[in-house]
């Protein structure tokens, strides 16, 4: 088996797919390349490894889900969840993306060019050294981060001033951050999230994002260095705790 | 404090002539009810929960406990119970949060349907002496076997979906580590592997000390996802995906921080400390096709290698619900009658929201048959299954096999005191504080778990022997088994049973 | 629900024709298993004249009622070739209570398009529909070339109501009913048919209800108020619908037990397993002995923890099946050996070509 595999997904059902790209990796394949993406869902659902998967077409839902390593590079858009319950790996994303971009991601990071849909980042949760990151080159719309327990988002608006969003940002957060460039309207801020600056560690920690952001898709990283910055946190670690009292 | 306190739930009375003051008493009730004066046990009934503990401790039998010492004026409609519910929350302005299983008084079905024996016309069969069949099989069937013959043998050519096989069709349903402790779950384990069946997770993930029993073990995806990464999909026999459940049909879970131990922390894959909270929802599933999407995902995860099981909640609409996920690819499908147990609901969810077991099974294997994919899922009935004759009931109604889940804890010394949330739990069990969890010990706890399982194995193989049946499957969905008594016409109708006498 | 009757079969191999007189004398020989309250034959290849028309055989209580009802339902699905009232022949032990007829109907193929066996399932559709529908009809009987003669009273009476001596087949089964339940019924004397299915039965199906709610969720309606009629539906599903062999049939209907698939080699492990997983509610519980008819066979067969006798004995190109060996030799005393087959294996004979 070669090091670079060539798969041509014409025509050709998810789950063939999976087997084929699987068996490439057992092969030792260090790079797939998959022409002809159309729609097929869960590729490189669960998988291994650090292959990397060069996507070109446009891949159906659940993009990566569950996958343990692997690098996935879209040339296209995605569907709703690139990186459901990810655990590691990295997707690239050189395009836009559906609903639930991340949802419950676990660990690994996401790079979207374009936009995101509703819910991005959803319920994504870390614990010890796993720490999810989801990077969003445009805008998202509601929701976004509703839920978070863990992990990072970083939002970065790049036509604009600042990206467009959305009610309910944050709504639920109760671990994690989210960090968006350019102002946040307070109108925007879901249920149990507060607004406050970057401070210089958090700098730091976003420089190299977006480094890695800007390389991936040839973007100037200038552009985005001397920018404010907010920070969406967890008001609370237990934002429902007030609504409940014992029976006894 | 212008309402003032409310009247004793419990009175524990000491009886000094028979206290020895060892002090067992003192030594087991976590919530302080006991403490020694001078030569003398004194109690402050008002902490007490009626676990029993103390009780059970005591060598003397010198403790008694009094349920509602005091009586408030008597009304069908202002009992007790719904008097303080108003106190308490006049008094928080929040929701009430209780445990275990539906606490108001509906009609049990299960005890008003009767089960057949066979007189004369039949023999019944002895199962001492005779082959008797419990042995299940769950998932997916096909509905028929295409053969070919090939140089006068004969080759099948059917492919087969994979099938969970149980020895009994009775599976502990999912207690998460972290609402059970892990002696309690180790105990369960060990008590399914010697059974020679099945137990769920729970949404807590899978600890390393169950590795070794994970061959017996449906691993669950609920919408918190914790503990949820390929190796958990790949260790379980078979995974489940919660949509609901039938303590609090509709709404999704919380475990407190405090109950985020070090380890629950490890195996849920969260901060130490950190609410774990699970949606109501699915975020990945907001329609049938999304839910397809998920078992597919899980049996792409997993090279179409495990069952994927869905439990729902029983509510209304189960029967089309059901007629749904059997289209999805999943193979088996769980339902949770109001009656089920929980750690925590909301009391108003808890007590009126859902509907029993008896009727969902019934009205969903009908709506599966009329449709002709009853074949397509297995169905496991949960929620209130309380002894041998409720799942003998159960499966003539229809279903492949239950869940249990209180039951098995009564089985480990649980009371059903009803106040698992507290997290102190004097049986070790709802609990995560060490000194508690202590006092479960697995060898013995496994060994009682394991000791239901099969007595309640043999009670079915009585029942069906005495109906003529000598294999699990003539009992499944055999309706004409069981007559309704006392039952309203249009309920007889749903569980299409006839009268007692007709 | 319950008959602890007597049952019996014979096939000639080489398809020569027989007349009813002997399965009568061998049923009477079982008369102590009955009690005089049902009976009944099929002879397969009765109708050589017609054997390419369904012979629909219908119990009706006023033919002026019902019968112009059921032309109307026929009309719409088929042409009817010919239509008689069968023969009887009082007897003192048998009160007429319905007027037993026969049509000869040939359905149009076209009216069921998606079917891969359309003729059979227009049939099978018309049966349910008169039978669940129509008051004082009762299709009892459907296949081609296949008389059934049934009745309540002794089995010689019943020969004698329809003269079965007159009639001529190539496979006869026959019954001796001891019922406890619709005693007096004619519609629920044995042989049951359905196409070209015929069943006589011995016991009680303790699955029934099992049975019943598993073939009805394939169109079929049980309308007999009795046990033996999912039988023949159960064989047309599994052979003509499925297309299983009457070996793998008999296999799902009463099925080795776990311990013995477990220890069977792998192949046929793997076959037995998939066949208890597939068809499980089509297995069949309790004790019955079952003689099965059709065009190419018949099959006989006990339930597997054999609970009700079952003997079979052969002379020549005939094959004998019955619930008394003394039947058997009733009707050929040159019968050399009478064997008992093993719970749940079938004992075929099937036609020679």
């Amino acid at each position: 088996m070669a090091e670079i595999v060539r798969i041509d997904a014409e025509g050709m059902h998810y789950t063939p797919l999976n087997q084929a790209i699987r068996a490439a990796v057992a092969a030792g394949a260090a790079e797939i390349t998959i022409d002809h993406v159309m729609g097929q869902r869960f590729i490189a659902d669960g998988l291994r490894g650090s292959v990397e998967i060069t996507i070109n077409g446009v891949p159906g839902g659940d993009l990566g889900m569950f996958m343990s390593g692997p690098t996935c590079i879209v040339h296209g858009n995605c569907e709703h969840a690139p990186g459901n319950t990810m655990d590691a790996g990295k997707i690239i994303i050189h395009g836009s993306a559906g609903d639930a971009v991340a949802h419950s991601m676990r660990g690994g990071i996401i790079f979207v060019r374009d936009d995101v849909g509703y819910r991005a980042g959803i319920h994504m949760k870390q614990y010890e050294e796993k720490r999810p990151v989801l990077v969003i080159g445009g805008s998202a719309r509601a929701f976004l981060g509703e839920y978070m327990a863990g992990g990072l988002i970083l939002i970065l608006g790049r036509k604009a001033a600042a990206p467009q969003l959305d009610r309910g940002l944050g709504s639920g957060i109760h671990g994690g951050k989210i960090i968006v460039r350019g102002n946040v309207d307070e109108k925007h801020l879901g249920v149990g999230a507060k607004k406050r600056e970057l401070s210089h560690e958090e700098r730091g920690e976003i420089t190299p994002l977006i480094e890695e952001f800007s390389h991936h898709f040839g973007l100037d990283p200038l552009q985005f260095r001397d920018e404010r910055y907010y920070v969406i946190a967890p008001a609370s670690a237990r934002p429902f705790a007030g609504k409940y009292t014992w029976e006894v | 404090m212008s309402i003032g306190s409310v009247p004793l739930r419990y009175r524990i009375s000491v009886d000094h002539d028979q206290c020895m003051l060892c002090e067992r008493c003192i030594e087991s009730c976590p919530y302080g009810v006991f403490r020694k004066e001078g030569e003398r046990i004194h109690v402050n009934s008002r902490v007490c929960v009626a676990c029993h503990r103390c009780i059970a401790m005591c060598p003397r039998d010198a403790i008694t406990l009094k349920e509602r010492p005091v009586d408030y004026r008597s009304h069908p409609l202002w009992t007790p119970g719904v008097r303080e519910a108003i106190y308490n929350q006049a008094r928080s302005g929040k929701i009430i949060l209780s445990g275990m299983g539906n606490a108001l008084d509906y009609p049990v079905i299960f005890d008003r349907l009767v089960l057949d024996a066979c007189q004369v016309t039949n023999p019944s069969i002895d199962p001492l002496r005779e082959p008797m069949e419990l042995r299940t099989y769950l998932g997916k069937k096909p509905s028929r076997l295409k053969f070919r013959e090939r140089s006068g043998d004969t080759v099948l050519e059917t492919t087969l979906s994979p099938n969970l096989m149980l020895e009994t069709p009775i599976m502990i349903g999912h207690m998460s580590y972290g609402a059970i402790s892990l002696n309690a779950q180790q105990s369960l384990a060990r008590a399914v592997t010697r059974c020679g069946t099945f137990m769920g997770t729970g949404e807590g993930g899978l600890h390393e000390s169950l590795y070794p029993y994970q061959d017996h073990m449906i691993v669950q995806v609920a919408s918190g996802r914790f503990g949820v990464d390929i190796n958990y999909l790949e260790r379980g026999a078979a995974i489940e995906i919660k949509i609901g459940q039938g303590a609090k049909p509709g709404i999704g879970g919380h475990l407190p921080g405090e109950k985020v131990c070090a380890d629950v922390s490890c195996t849920r894959m969260i901060p130490e400390g950190s609410d774990a909270i699970s949606p109501a929802p699915h975020h990945d599933i907001y329609s049938i096709e999304d839910l397809k999407q998920l078992v597919r995902s899980l049996k792409e995860a997993t090279e179409w290698k495990k069952p994927v099981f869905v439990k729902i909640a029983a509510v209304h609409n189960s029967a089309a619900i059901v007629a749904g996920i059997a289209r999805s690819s999943a193979d088996a499908v769980v339902i949770d009658g109001f009656r089920g147990g929980t750690g925590a609901a909301p009391r108003v969810f808890r007590d009126h929201v859902g509907i029993p077991i008896e009727a969902a099974i019934a009205s969903v294997d009908a709506k599966l048959r009329s449709q002709g994919i009853r074949n397509e899922v297995s169905l496991i009935a949960s929620g209130g299954i309380r002894e041998s004759a409720d799942i003998a009931k159960a499966i003539a109604l229809g279903a492949d096999a239950v869940y249990i889940g209180t039951a098995a804890l009564v089985a480990m010394g649980c009371r059903v005191c009803g106040t698992c949330y507290k997290g102190l739990c004097p049986w070790g069990i709802a609990t995560q504080r060490p000194d508690l969890v202590a006092r479960l010990d697995p060898d013995t706890a496994s060994a009682n778990v394991a000791n239901l399982i099969d007595a309640w194995t043999l009670e079915l193989a009585e029942l069906m022997g005495a109906a003529g049946i000598n294999s699990i499957e003539s009992l499944r969905g055999n309706r004409d088994r069981l007559r309704g008594y006392l039952l309203d016409e249009r309920i007889m109708q749903v569980l299409d049973v006839k009268s007692v006498g007709a | 629900m319950i008959y602890m009757c007597g049952i019996i079969g014979v096939i000639d191999r080489s398809r020569q024709r027989m007349d009813g007189t002997g399965i009568r004398a061998a049923l009477s020989r079982m008369d102590e298993r009955g009690s005089g309250e049902g009976a009944g034959y099929a002879a397969y290849g009765a109708f050589p004249d017609l054997c390419d028309y369904y012979a629909l055989h219908i119990f009706f209580d006023n033919p002026h009622e019902t019968k112009p009802l059921v032309i109307e339902e026929l009309s719409k699905w088929g042409t009817i070739e010919h239509q008689e009232e069968i023969p009887t022949f009082e007897q003192p032990g048998v009160r007429k209570v319905h007027i037993p007829w026969r049509f000869f109907f040939k359905p149009d193929p076209r009216l069921m398009p998606r079917s891969t066996t359309p003729e059979d399932d227009i049939v099978m559709y018309l049966v349910m529909k008169v039978n669940t529908s129509i008051p004082g009809a009762l299709v009892y009987a459907s296949g081609k070339n296949v008389a059934v003669f049934k009745a309540s009273g002794w089995p010689e009476e019943v020969a004698d109501f329809y003269r079965i001596q007159d009639y001529q087949g190539y496979l006869w089964i026959g019954h001796n009913r001891y019922p406890t339940n619709t005693p007096g019924w004619w519609g629920g004397a044995h042989p049951f048919n359905l196409l070209n299915w015929s069943v006589v039965h011995n016991g009680e199906i303790t699955s029934y209800g099992t049975n019943r709610r598993y073939i009805e969720s394939y169109g079929y309606r049980c309308t007999m108020y009795t046990d033996t009629e999912v039988v023949a539906y159960l064989f047309d599903l599994l052979i003509r619908r499925h297309g299983l062999s009457i070996e793998t049939a008999v296999t799902a209907l009463a099925p080795p037990f776990w311990d013995e698939i477990d220890r069977m080699p792998s192949k046929q492990q793997e076959i037995v397993r998939a066949i208890r997983l597939a068809y499980g509610p089509a297995l069949m519980n309790g004790p019955f002995a079952i003689v099965v008819a059709n065009h190419d066979s018949m099959v006989g067969f006990t339930d597997r923890i054999k609970l009700r006798p079952l003997v079979s004995g052969e002379h020549g190109n005939r094959l004998y099946i019955s619930s008394e060996e003394a039947a058997i030799r009733t009707m050929e005393p040159g019968i050399e050996q009478v064997t008992m087959p093993r719970a749940g294996e079938p004992v075929i004979g099937r036609f020679l070509q």
